[in-house]
């Protein structure tokens, strides 16, 4: 068991635990904390995969605006503090089974492919991910053209929601 | 080493997670919570196999952070349509916001 | 690390072992000089307001942290009626981390430096303020209190829009250094930074005191008009980890103005004679921004939160990314002076004069539209009084 499998396990174990508390916690400001503390595990993750840009992204864009959206959207759509009525449908245990045969399906999936147990190769040396990433991103035979379509997506969805959650006076 | 299949199974299991929350939830807000916990496993899956394929090729790093921005505006715009539901009807119960119009 | 292998350890184990020792002994210095904070905020404030400052305690007043400190300790800690414990326990801890873990990307000397220069060490700020942003709207909410839930409304609102104008001007640094990690930010300033792009520091200041919640931004604990905003249940040492992460947080960010615009550790070659003048160098220049900072926050007064808000999504923001445009456009167009000595004060003016150039058309469209808005009032008031 090297190190870095053992932080991988723990980094697994914690993501993992602090998911299945967010879909099954009563209280949704709890349920968003969580999902706060699953978000991190996913940045631990991304940094395990030297994946360093996205980690620190992943902090800044879900950490630090989309969590705090759904906290704020959390405290304005309720009738007081306290959350009342049952918080599972009542056709939950449908949804257990079907995630877990979903999992079960993906892991078959997964086992029938060969190139499963590969192992990491060796980053190449003076390998700056972050001017590759930049590159890639607005070379013009890379991929500038996603790249402009989601800032124009982003736009709309700027316009949309400030609109659609407008205070609007009758 | 980490060999891959651990990073997949973990997204898959997270993935499976976040559906049990979509399906099982009655509050609209915890059903984004569940979509936001699959973008994310989709996100790791990508990052995976930007690591173990070929690191030189960007192509799973570009994908993951677009997945970052569309997954940004899907909670705006989702979260804004609950908000002005709510206003309106007083509840996010997804099962009584069941009527067109009355 | 060979003693420790030498004993017998693990090689992993002596690696792990060395890295702890190392933030323990960063924490401790950091948290000493939190205490030393404290005492040169409360004598500088005394200054601006004509007064001596505490000065029974020791001489100058210097044991009167310590004796603030054993106040805090002895408080009763409260937690109130209805509040969720877990999270308002855990909420001032967050905020004082989240400025803890900024200390890991500062360069303190030209190879000591928390981790092994990040080569996204400024957007690693960024993120640090995130975590911060949410320990905030976690004390506001758990203190079951309308005062305190409104206070960190606010303050995560002005810290959440001043993000962007921050991260568009840790951009121009990255521009001229060609990287994001702050150690090569520092070696490619052979010019000060300040020098190149002006009023991207100016603006940056401005971010970072809106970052920081202190005046003229600090609506949140808006001092005599929230109570004490988000930090109204919080009594004990609970309010001193919030009270005190909040001065090491300003000094941090002098530190960070020190590092991305006035050249961090370097001073015309000194630093190169020893680690320890590098290290003094930088927290000097680090003292210096966070005197700025208070000069700032004992001179000005509050601003509205919507005048706040307006000011960075009508001015701020455009200015930032106009800013950010002009910058990257002549730093393309002027690359080929940057090589050559003799040639350099062509590329040093070129930039200065644009960044200006920028600032100073903004400065006017403001002027234009505060001069429009004062003849619609005025205007007004003298048809009203005939």
């Amino acid at each position: 068991m090297t190190g870095e499998q053992i932080i991988f396990i723990l980094t697994a174990l914690f993501t993992l635990g602090s998911g299945f508390m967010v879909v099954t916690s009563r209280n949704l400001i709890h349920a968003a904390l969580w999902l706060v503390s699953a978000l991190f595990g996913v940045a631990v993750t991304y940094a395990l995969l030297s994946a360093a840009f996205l980690a620190v992204v992943q902090v800044v864009v879900y950490i630090g605006a989309i969590a705090i959206l759904f906290i704020f959207a959390v405290m304005l759509t309720r009738k007081d503090m306290r959350d009342q009525g049952p918080q599972m449908n009542s056709n939950w245990w449908f949804g257990a089974l079907l995630s877990v045969l979903v999992f079960v399906g993906l892991f078959f999936l997964l086992q029938g492919w060969n190139g499963l147990s590969r192992t990491a190769s060796e980053i190449p040396a003076g390998f700056d991910a972050i001017s590759e990433l930049g590159d890639a991103l607005i070379s013009p035979d890379a991929y500038v053209l996603p790249f402009e379509v989601a800032s124009v997506l982003l736009v709309a969805a700027l316009i949309g929601a400030v609109y659609v959650a407008a205070f609007n006076r009758k | 080493m980490v060999p891959l299949s651990w990073y997949l199974i973990f997204a898959a299991a997270l993935f499976s997670i976040g559906l049990f929350g979509v399906l099982s939830r009655r509050n609209a807000v915890a059903i984004l919570l569940g979509i936001e916990l699959m973008l994310n496993s989709v996100n790791i899956n990508l990052a995976a196999f930007w690591r173990y394929g070929d690191v030189l090729q960007m192509t799973g790093q570009v994908f993951a952070i677009i997945v970052f921005a569309v997954a940004a505006a899907e909670v705006a715009v989702g979260l804004a349509l609950v908000i002005s539901v709510y206003r309106r009807r007083n509840t996010v119960v997804a099962d009584e916001i069941n009527m067109m119009k009355w | 690390m060979g003693i420790l292998t030498g004993w017998g350890m693990p090689e992993i184990a002596a690696q792990i072992l060395i890295g702890f020792l190392g933030i323990f002994v960063l924490v401790a210095l950091l948290m000493v000089l939190d205490i030393f904070l404290v005492w040169v905020e409360r004598k500088v404030v005394a200054r601006f307001q004509d007064r001596i400052g505490p000065n029974r305690l020791g001489p100058w007043g210097l044991i009167q942290p310590f004796a603030d400190i054993i106040k805090l300790i002895i408080k009763e800690d409260t937690t109130p009626g209805g509040a969720d414990k877990v999270v308002y326990n855990i909420a001032p801890m967050l905020s004082m981390m989240s400025v803890l873990i900024l200390w890991a990307v500062v360069p303190l000397a030209p190879r000591i430096i928390g981790v092994e220069d990040l080569n996204i060490g400024a957007l690693y700020i960024i993120a640090a303020g995130a975590i911060g942003t949410l320990s905030i709207i976690m004390a506001g909410w758990s203190s079951n209190n309308k005062f305190a839930l409104i206070g960190a409304f606010r303050q995560v609102a002005v810290m959440v829009s001043f993000e962007i104008p921050m991260l568009t001007m840790l951009l121009i640094p990255t521009i001229f250094a060609e990287s994001m990690g702050l150690n090569a930010i520092i070696e490619a300033q052979d010019i000060w930074f300040v020098w190149l792009a002006p009023v991207a520091a100016v603006i940056f200041l401005i971010a970072a005191i809106a970052e920081l919640g202190r005046a003229p931004f600090d609506m949140a604990e808006g001092e005599s008009e929230l109570v004490a905003g988000f930090n109204t249940e919080y009594s004990g040492m609970k309010f001193g980890m919030f009270y005190a992460g909040e001065l090491l947080h300003a000094f941090t960010f002098g530190g960070f103005m020190a590092i991305l615009f006035f050249g961090g550790y370097r001073f015309f070659g000194l630093e190169q004679v020893s680690a320890f003048l590098a290290i003094a160098i930088i927290v000097f220049k680090a003292f210096i921004g966070y005197w700025i900072i208070m000069w700032v926050k004992y001179t000005l007064l509050r601003i509205r939160i919507d005048h706040m808000l307006g000011f960075n999504w009508k001015f701020l923001t455009p200015l930032a990314f106009v800013l950010l445009m002009v910058t990257a456009l002549m730093n393309a167009l002027l690359a080929g002076y940057r090589d050559g000595s003799s040639t350099m004060w062509i590329y040093v003016l070129g930039m200065f004069l644009s960044n200006v150039a920028v600032g100073w058309i903004a400065l006017e469209v403001a002027r234009a539209y505060s001069r429009r808005e004062r003849q619609k009032v005025e205007g007004a008031k003298k048809v009203a009084t005939t």
